[in-house]
């Protein structure tokens, strides 16, 4: 059982990293590696088992229904690349 | 060509926004007028490297009081998960959404005859928006966190109008229960519908669902899938075959558009929210949520024809308006309870379908003028009740009455001082009004030898007089019976 | 007193008797940090003027009286930290010149006691690596042999702490990141349990095991950074309520009653001879101090770095999607369409670790996949944490070496084939499990490549979930039997 080339490059695209063709076959036996580790794992009886979610055991945290101004809303928009306004922008869409 | 008969089938995905005063995960303000863009942001909820989201209690609360609302059962486990895809409007480049554990789990409604499953609701927090702008776009996070509740029906759906009026019945019952305005126009109330067509008599799901986004008020909903649905009952006739596919309703055109058809299904990589412990709930926190329900439209509407006696039209008119049906329950209370002192328990059916009449009629002709609230105005209920009372005392005639209210509505006080400051007492004692008669009679005595001899309808210039002699003030049933008697 | 290898509590007796001021402390480490840090790269960036003027408000709230643990204290923090105005870059060019707007709960604590901040450490780009040879600023050297590495993620910071440049640092772990740098570096480390101490604020790698510590000169020093970190942050709801201890206090109670476990699959094939030496030299130890030394132990360790290997990627792949180019950070001056200003924003930005991670993560959560990877995963991982559960009814702690190996030479780590996955099993399985664990020197020994140098070796003390006091005990009970933890590379006296 082994990934393709066309799957990786689907993982590329999900990912949304350009690869090179080099780095494409670098990362696909990375990831045949990782195929052999499930295969590994697969041997370990969890029958019954849930997944472990979080190690604390806490349950039902939350937070108030009050709002706040965070003050920051300047100095988020300044890191944007590229800005308009009081808008962030994108230069392209598709 | 053939000519099959074909029935619809319709499921709805709908978007609620909860009315929270803060974001699902932080706390910038949950406000959807908000009109300078970038406003309502903070580390959590722009995404900044390194902040972490903490869920608000109250949108769960809120959450689950919807899906007992809709029937649902409240599964004791639920968590939040990613949903990873990438988009400008995302700022995590993930949702915080829900996958296999929804917060609500099947549930069902109760439409004119028919059962409309729910699937399931769950929680999520809202994109932002983008405008676009030439080659690129805007990108606006104020909205980006907001909780939105998904509420997903099973295909039950039979006519573009079933789906309407449910969508209809949610706003109502979103409203009653206080957790969204469900205004479709602002975009608080959201559907997605999937749409496809079988024949006739078929207990099958059809192979295909065509799914159709952008219908942005009730009667687009109804006209887009009127359009979509003979669309597709066309092709099927001509011998066309139907896939899956995204299609937008173009409001303009008054057509659905193909979108483009997605080479792969969207693969969200589902995976439970490390950054959120699981919620728990203990049944007594379910049953104390249930005892907290307010009375439903569906309730409200039973309630008023039995209790009340109005029509089904008439109470619908009413329930449409949480505020308004409140008001008038408020103005009814007061009636009833003169009803047991006057002893006159058997009339409230009548005074409530008075007060139904001044509410709908005048009172919310008012209420347009200035887009008031009902119990927003100058006009306490106690006053208006205390108008109805004195109309069915005969104290003031009913176009006086609506002198009344107007002045109510614009200064507020109560009806019979206005009534005194405005000379608008009617005058119903009898011996006044009969002294008043015999004037008239003797000084019309050609009119009165005219109904003497057949013309009844002579009686309608002499009531005018007397009318005129008292300035309008006497009540015209008094001085029409008293004529008559004296007429003979 | 020598201020460049003093511990927080004689900085903190120095500055309360008024025999040196905040000020003065901070230009001297700042001084120290001008000269040796061009060689030994720990810093990415001296923060000078925040510097003397946090030192200065710290001597005035001196003056004042009011003084905390760590008041006039300096410190640095490795560069994952988020600090408000303060570049913070993750060792990554996707970040470069990146000003966070807000400050970490860690570096906010911090600034309430007024300790002082010289500067961001290196490490591993995203903390992804054992020796900061993933930073685009080039690694750290190690102070104790400037052509081997330090260990990672955090080895700017522990490297910063061993040269004496700083008096303590914050450090994070997920898988090693801690105890590893620390053990290589001759100091102490504190992982702390998951939970403890806030991630709010610190970016994020594998969101369920992500702990937020320090490195420090002694167990007693981590113990009040402990006290000053620890509790429950409202904006982390992963932060227990558990109560914070005066750690300090019960450090002194000895090791009589202690019940010590060594698990014998910490001590496999492949550990360096002298690493296991000194290691089973600091067992013996304890046992002289009074502890019980009992054989345990754990047969599912070896799962721990399979089941690390589709967890962390899977995390990480989501953790670093908004790294897009649009709110902050690099992006592409050349894209033709939005798919592009992705994909190539990332391609430039990211170092080839974190792609593979990311690609490695998104296959391992794609559909088909997540559940016989991802969720299989968690449910190994689940039987993890049963196994030190039931360890720690037997037994109070256990002690094993911090890693297998001294430090290797920088760009050796190709040649090391098992480089890294050894030591993945005697930290990852503790690390999954969210468990307390110390790293403190325990000697000195000779790498397996031969050369003719003492390298130092680290011990690593593992307790249960919320066991803090009992490895801060244990720690510095060794720490007075032992001056290891005084040791100072050679080359950083002045």
């Amino acid at each position: 059982m082994s990934i393709s080339r066309d799957e990786i490059k689907h993982i590329a695209k999900l990912a949304r990293i350009e690869l090179s063709d080099t780095e494409l076959g670098k990362f696909q036996a990375d990831l045949n590696k990782v195929l052999g580790y499930v295969e590994i794992l697969k041997t370990v009886d969890t029958t019954g088992v849930a997944p472990l979610a979080t190690v604390t055991g806490l349950e039902n945290v939350f937070r108030e229904d009050v709002a706040a101004d965070s003050g920051l809303q300047k100095a988020i928009i300044d890191n944007a690349p590229v800005k308009s306004g009081r808008f962030i922008k994108v230069k392209k869409i598709l | 060509m053939n000519d099959l008969k074909y029935e619809p089938v319709i499921g709805l995905e709908i978007h609620v926004q909860l009315k929270t005063r803060s974001k699902m995960f932080c706390a910038s303000a949950n406000n959807p007028d908000e009109a300078a863009p970038n406003t309502n942001i903070c580390e959590v909820c722009s995404g900044q490297p390194g902040s972490m989201p903490v869920a608000n209690r109250e949108a769960v609360k809120k959450s689950i009081m919807v899906g007992l609302a809709l029937g649902c059962e409240i599964p004791e486990y639920s968590k939040f998960d990613r949903k990873n895809y990438f988009y400008p409007d995302l700022p995590k480049g993930y949702q915080i959404s829900q996958y296999d554990q929804p917060l609500c789990g099947k549930g069902e409604v109760v439409l004119g005859g028919s059962k409309i499953r729910i699937t399931r609701a769950h929680l999520e927090e809202d994109a932002g928006k983008l405008i676009h702008e030439g080659a690129g776009s805007l990108v606006d996070l104020n909205r980006a966190g907001v909780p939105l509740l998904e509420i997903v029906t099973e295909p039950d759906f039979r006519t573009p109008a079933e789906a309407k009026e449910f969508l209809q019945d949610l706003q109502n019952i979103v409203r009653y229960l206080g957790v969204s305005d469900a205004d479709m126009e602002k975009g608080h109330l959201r559907c997605d519908a999937n749409v496809s067509v079988r024949r006739a008599g078929e207990k099958v799901l059809p192979p295909y669902k065509v799914e159709i986004k952008n219908m942005n008020s009730f009667r687009a909903v109804e006209a887009g899938l009127d359009y979509e649905i003979k669309r597709q009952e066309e092709a099927l006739k001509t011998g066309g075959e139907l896939l899956n596919e995204t299609r937008g309703w173009d409001e303009a055109k008054a057509v659905t558009v193909q979108q483009r058809i997605k080479e792969e299904a969207q693969d969200y990589r589902y995976f439970p929210e490390p950054d959120l412990p699981a919620l728990h709930f203990e049944k007594g926190y379910i049953e104390e949520l249930r005892r907290l329900l307010p009375e439903l439209p569906a309730a409200k509407r039973t309630r008023f024809m039995y209790e009340f006696g109005l029509s089904k039209k008439d109470a619908d008119v009413l329930i449409a308006d949480k505020n308004l049906a409140g008001f008038f329950e408020q103005v009814v209370s007061e009636m009833q309870e003169w009803a047991e002192e006057e002893g006159r328990q058997d009339d409230i059916k009548k005074f409530a379908k008075l007060t139904n009449n001044w509410i709908v009629g005048d009172f919310q002709a008012l209420l347009k003028t200035t887009n008031q609230d009902p119990q927003d105005t100058k006009i306490t209920a106690e006053n208006l009740a205390e108008l109805i009372k004195m109309i069915d005392r005969g104290e003031v005639s009913g176009s006086a009455g609506k002198k009344i209210l107007s002045v109510m509505f614009e200064k507020g006080g109560d009806p019979s001082n206005i009534a005194v400051d405005e000379g608008l007492g009617q005058v119903s004692d009898e011996s006044e009004i009969a002294a008043v008669v015999e004037k008239i009679i003797s000084e019309n005595s050609s009119v009165v030898a005219d109904y003497k001899s057949g013309k009844k309808q002579a009686i309608g210039f002499l009531v005018g007089k007397v009318m005129a002699e008292t300035k309008g003030k006497a009540n015209p049933q008094v001085v029409n019976k008293i004529l008559q008697e004296k007429l003979g | 007193m020598d201020y460049a290898f003093a511990t927080i509590r004689e900085l903190r007796q120095a500055l309360d008797d008024k025999e040196v001021s905040s000020v003065e402390l901070a230009k001297f480490f700042l001084a120290r940090i001008k000269k040796y840090n061009p060689e030994l790269n720990a810093f990415i960036t001296i923060t000078e003027d925040e510097a003397l003027a946090q030192a200065g408000d710290a001597d005035q709230a001196i003056a004042r009286g009011e003084v905390g643990l760590l008041t006039g204290i300096p410190y640095a923090a490795k560069d994952l930290f988020s600090t408000r105005g303060i570049a913070t870059t993750a060792a990554s060019r996707i970040l470069e010149n990146f000003l966070p707007v807000y400050d970490a709960t860690t570096i906010a604590k911090l600034k309430e006691q007024r300790a002082v901040l010289l500067g961001k450490t290196n490490l591993d780009q995203f903390a992804h690596g054992s020796s900061t040879e993933t930073s685009c600023y080039g690694p750290s050297k190690n102070p104790w042999d400037s052509a081997r590495m330090p260990g990672g993620s955090s080895g700017g910071s522990t490297a910063a702490v061993a040269a004496g440049l700083a008096p303590f640092a914050l450090a994070t772990e997920t898988g090693g990141s801690i105890r590893q740098p620390a053990s290589l570096c001759g100091i102490s480390g504190w992982k702390p349990t998951y939970g403890r101490t806030s991630r709010f604020g610190v970016i994020a790698m594998t969101s369920s095991t992500d702990s937020i510590g320090t490195v420090a000169r002694s167990a007693h020093d981590l113990a009040i950074t402990a006290e000053v970190l620890s509790g429950h942050d409202p904006k982390d709801a992963t932060t227990g309520n558990v109560p914070v201890m005066d750690y300090s206090a019960q450090l002194s109670a000895g090791l009589k009653g202690f019940k010590i476990g060594v698990p014998k699959e910490y001590f496999v094939e492949g550990i360096e001879e002298d690493v296991e030496k000194r290691v089973r030299e600091a067992i013996a130890v304890a046992k002289d101090l009074g502890a019980e030394i009992v054989d345990v132990d754990l047969p599912l360790t070896g799962f721990g770095s399979l089941v690390y290997a589709i967890v962390t990627p899977s995390e990480v792949s989501s953790n670093l999607s908004r790294y897009d180019g649009i709110r902050y950070g690099h992006v592409t001056a050349e894209a033709k369409d939005l798919f592009e200003i992705y994909t190539k924003s990332r391609r430039e930005g990211f170092g080839d670790e974190a792609k593979r991670r990311i690609m490695t993560g998104t296959y391992a959560l794609s559909a088909g996949y997540r559940d016989a990877y991802y969720l299989k995963a968690q449910k190994v991982r689940r039987l993890l944490v049963q196994e030190f559960e039931q360890v720690f009814k037997k037994v109070d702690i256990l002690l094993c070496p911090s890693s297998p190996n001294v430090a290797i030479k920088l760009g050796s780590a190709a040649d090391n084939p098992l480089f890294g996955y050894i030591a993945d099993q005697l930290n990852i399985p503790g690390a999954l499990a969210g468990l307390a664990a110390l790293s403190v020197p325990c000697g000195f020994g000779r790498p397996k490549d031969g050369e003719a140098v003492e390298l130092p070796v680290g011990l690593q003390i593992i307790g249960p979930q919320w066991g803090e006091q009992k490895v801060f005990q244990v720690g510095h009970a060794y720490q007075q039997a032992t001056d290891w933890h005084k040791q100072k590379p050679a080359g950083f006296q002045n």
